[in-house]
């Protein structure tokens, strides 16, 4: 007999190797209680949180937490139900109604995760004799989601305009086109030139459709994301994105002017077959994405964690993901795997949780200290967070 | 000399600055195991030839193609049905 776990054996190796070390290992870290969107205690230890995509803080903001344990009061734990059977509950159509105002869009149709929004989304409308073009560091979810499909898929090299177009004008006539792009791109932070590329894609007739899972609630003047910041956001034809960062729950959407979107309730695999979110679950979203059209003095509070941290850890002599910081994602990039491990486990020494991100999740090869600021850490937390790095950092002998 | 020899001969070229071992190039050359290429070094590599020969080579077309012979052939093919 084969042993189908056979594959894996290099990465069994790899892992053991790491840990025989006596590092911690990067990926089991347990939360033993959390106190806010920024401490939690792991290991006993009091810990900031800065690796957790929380970007506005809202997982224990009194509103939205009152208003899931309503919903759990008044309709239960659970749908026990897909969407498009006995799975939409009054909760579900208005998150669904905060998302189109939100927004300002027509349809909003709300997904059980953000991974299945873009699996559902992609698979679906992009069929056999269409061609989907994306960068070519999108997200799991996106390429999952061509996985899924029947589409031709085509890369292009990462924020490249001039590929993008190239790739486009190569199409054969007449075949559908899906142009596939992120507002913020997660691991190093960056920003899309979406202007020009959304400009592209349209010129060649292509629909294109951007993640904005990064940027929702804190970029653009109504925290609609890159697309609104760069004043294209109406020429986009759809939008995915999470309530699993700023929004502060799980769940995953798409927004669309289409008149034909509604549809897809009907066509979409992960979406029917599937059960809907919770009550509590929708009722937190609703309440949140409501709370985050009227943010303006956290967004700002945010962007000044973020340049505050990018400027100190670029003092401290960092090599840092962007030259300037474009997002609330600063990454810290690390020479190799071991020192990027040593580096995880010396900050959560010192108090400070971050992510670990290594390939094949990043690009080139890289491994990633990955810190997403939240719009409650105050700014004496993010001097102790550049203190624990600069420790940190001579510890391992980083900086 | 054949339009095959000639895009073989450009495949080879081009194939150049990502052959960082100067591992010796024949049709039976495989990517992965022999040029020991990555998967972004693949799509890197894949994006110079559809710029050289203005073609497409969808990710699911790429996939199958394992050999420098077989790369050769799928752009003469993709070439064709332009």
């Amino acid at each position: 007999m084969t042993d189908l776990f056979s594959k894996f054996d290099a990465l069994i190796e790899q892992r053991e190797t790491l840990l025989a070390t006596g590092l911690t290992d990067p990926f089991n870290l347990v939360m033993e209680k959390v106190e806010s969107p920024t401490v939690a205690i792991c290991n006993g230890k009091r810990t900031i949180l800065l690796g957790t995509y929380n970007y506005m803080g809202m997982t224990f903001d009194p509103d939205v937490v009152a208003a899931g344990k309503k919903a759990l009061d008044e309709f239960g734990s659970g749908t026990t139900g897909s969407r498009v059977l006995n799975g939409t509950y009054v909760g579900h159509r208005e998150v669904e109604a905060a998302l189109r105002e939100f927004y300002a869009m027509d349809h909003a149709m709300v997904f059980s995760t953000g991974y299945q929004a873009n699996l559902g989304i992609i698979s679906t409308i992009a069929g056999k004799d269409d061609y989907i073009v994306l960068d070519i560091d999108s997200h799991a979810s996106i390429y999952d989601g061509c996985a899924l499909g029947n589409a031709q898929v085509v890369p292009f090299r990462h924020n490249d305009t001039q590929a993008l177009e190239k790739r486009l004008k190569r199409i054969p006539e007449g075949a559908g086109k899906l142009v596939i792009l992120e507002g913020v791109y997660s691991m190093l932070g960056d920003v899309a030139p979406l202007k020009e590329m959304v400009a592209v894609s349209k010129a060649n007739g292509a629909m294109v459709l951007v993640d904005e899972a990064h940027s929702m609630g804190f970029i653009g003047p109504h925290g609609r994301g890159v697309a609104e910041d760069q004043g294209v956001i109406d020429d986009v034809d759809f939008i995915i994105g999470t309530f699993s960062k700023s929004v502060g729950t799980v769940g995953g959407f798409c927004v669309s002017n289409h008149p034909k979107f509604e549809i897809l309730r009907l066509v979409t695999r992960p979406y029917v077959f599937t059960a809907s979110l919770p009550p509590s679950v929708v009722a937190t979203a609703a309440t949140s994405i409501r709370k985050l059209m009227h943010a303006g003095d956290k967004r700002a509070h945010l962007w000044e964690n973020s340049k505050r941290l990018h400027a100190g850890l670029k003092g401290l002599g960092f090599t840092l993901g962007t030259k300037e910081p474009q997002s609330a994602i600063i990454a810290v990039i690390m020479p190799d795997l071991e020192t990027g491990a040593a580096m995880w486990e010396a900050l959560l020494k010192e108090g400070l949780y971050v992510n670990l991100a290594r390939p094949p999740a990043t690009p080139a090869g890289m491994t990633l200290l990955r810190c997403s600021l939240c719009a409650e850490h105050s700014a004496s937390q993010v001097e102790e967070i550049l203190a624990m790095f600069g420790a940190a950092g001579r510890a391992t002998g980083c900086i | 000399m054949t339009d095959r020899d000639e895009t073989y001969d450009k495949i080879r070229d081009l194939i150049d600055p990502f052959n960082k071992k100067g591992v010796a190039i024949g049709e039976d050359t495989r990517f992965q195991q022999d040029l020991e290429w990555d998967s972004l070094t693949a799509m890197d590599f894949v994006a110079s030839v559809e710029d050289e020969f203005d073609i497409l080579i969808s990710m699911n077309r790429a996939a199958e193609i394992e050999t420098v012979g077989q790369m050769v052939d799928a752009v003469g093919q993709l070439q064709s049905e332009r």
